[in-house]
């Protein structure tokens, strides 16, 4: 496999990977570094990558372990995620602009759930895979898989309701 | 699409049991501007979904390993075993060469001393002929006579 053939490979998935990496490590430059890291191992490893039937759920994985890693070495070293900026880059969405601080409270809230719901949501909800691809990726039972998302939905839901309710009354 | 079919899918949605289509739909209808108002908190949710799907990764994939940094660390290794072995063998010298010179101090000492009591003795030897010369100037003073 040449560089040109990996890069058609990897270019789909290369955005999914930076979010879910986003989405465990919270800040955008590690989730970058931690992206550029990915592929690049990905891209040592390319005579077996022709091996794997899904290169992408494989890359996906790997994303998963490599965060799970990067934060464990954090809570090792005892530091703590500072992440007071929540702002996305792109502003060419003007039409959603309104709705960004209550987006904004989306972002937190999901923010607080445990990792593997955090996970979960954003494979499914944001990425829009399949539960048999999501069970491969996380090496869960498909059960667990539902319980998982069902319970992190539920979460969301009732906290935004709560937010909206104190917000009126 | 129908509010009670919405709903429907919501309760499915909530308990995990959607398809992908099915959420797709869910999406579609969220996403539009005539929601449901008791049903407020979904369109945040999936317009948070969407704008999140919309962050890329926008540098430059980058599959060469940086190379400057190895490539220093190589040659620092490389410097510091050369300065490693160049004072190793300066050192050595250094050594050997205040080793031959106590050395030669030492046998110089022992040379010197063998040859002062090689004087003293010769010096006590001469002290001897002295009676050689007593017994010389006697016969030459005997023959004289004669």
């Amino acid at each position: 496999m040449n560089q040109s053939d990996f890069l058609k490979v990897v270019l789909p998935f290369k955005d999914k990977v930076f979010r879910l990496a986003k989405r465990l490590l919270v800040s955008t430059e590690e989730a970058e570094d931690a992206t550029q890291e990915l592929l690049f191992k990905l891209w040592k490893n390319n005579e077996k990558l022709s091996d794997y039937k899904n290169v992408e759920a494989f890359a996906m994985t790997m994303t998963k372990n490599y965060c799970y890693d990067r934060l464990k070495s954090k809570q090792a070293s005892n530091l703590t995620l500072v992440h007071s900026n929540y702002k996305e880059k792109d502003t060419s969405l003007d039409k959603r602009v309104e709705y960004r601080d209550s987006v904004n409270q989306v972002h937190q809230l999901i923010e607080n759930l445990p990792e593997q719901q955090k996970l979960i949501i954003q494979l499914r909800d944001v990425e829009q895979y399949d539960f048999d691809e999501i069970c491969k990726m996380l090496d869960m039972k498909p059960t667990a898989v539902r319980v998982a998302l069902s319970r992190a939905r539920k979460t969301i839901r009732e906290e935004l309701i709560k937010k909206h309710n104190y917000g009126v009354s | 699409m129908e509010l009670a079919s919405i709903e429907k899918l919501v309760k499915k949605y909530l308990n995990a049991e959607t398809s992908v289509q099915e959420e797709t739909s869910l999406r579609n209808y969220f996403l539009s501007d005539n929601v449901a108002p008791h049903l407020d908190e979904y369109k945040l949710m999936f317009s948070y979904f969407q704008f999140n799907k919309d962050e890329t990764y926008t540098k430059t994939i980058q599959l060469k390993p940086e190379n400057t940094k190895r490539k220093n660390l190589k040659w620092l290794s490389v410097a510091a075993s050369v300065v490693l072995l160049v004072s190793v063998y300066v050192g050595k010298t250094k050594y050997d060469e205040y080793q031959e010179r106590v050395l030669a101090e030492q046998t110089f000492a022992k040379v010197e001393n063998a040859l002062k009591m090689l004087s003293t003795n010769l010096n006590k030897g001469k002290s001897a002929f002295n009676n050689l010369y007593a017994y010389e100037n006697t016969v030459n003073k005997i023959f004289k006579a004669k």
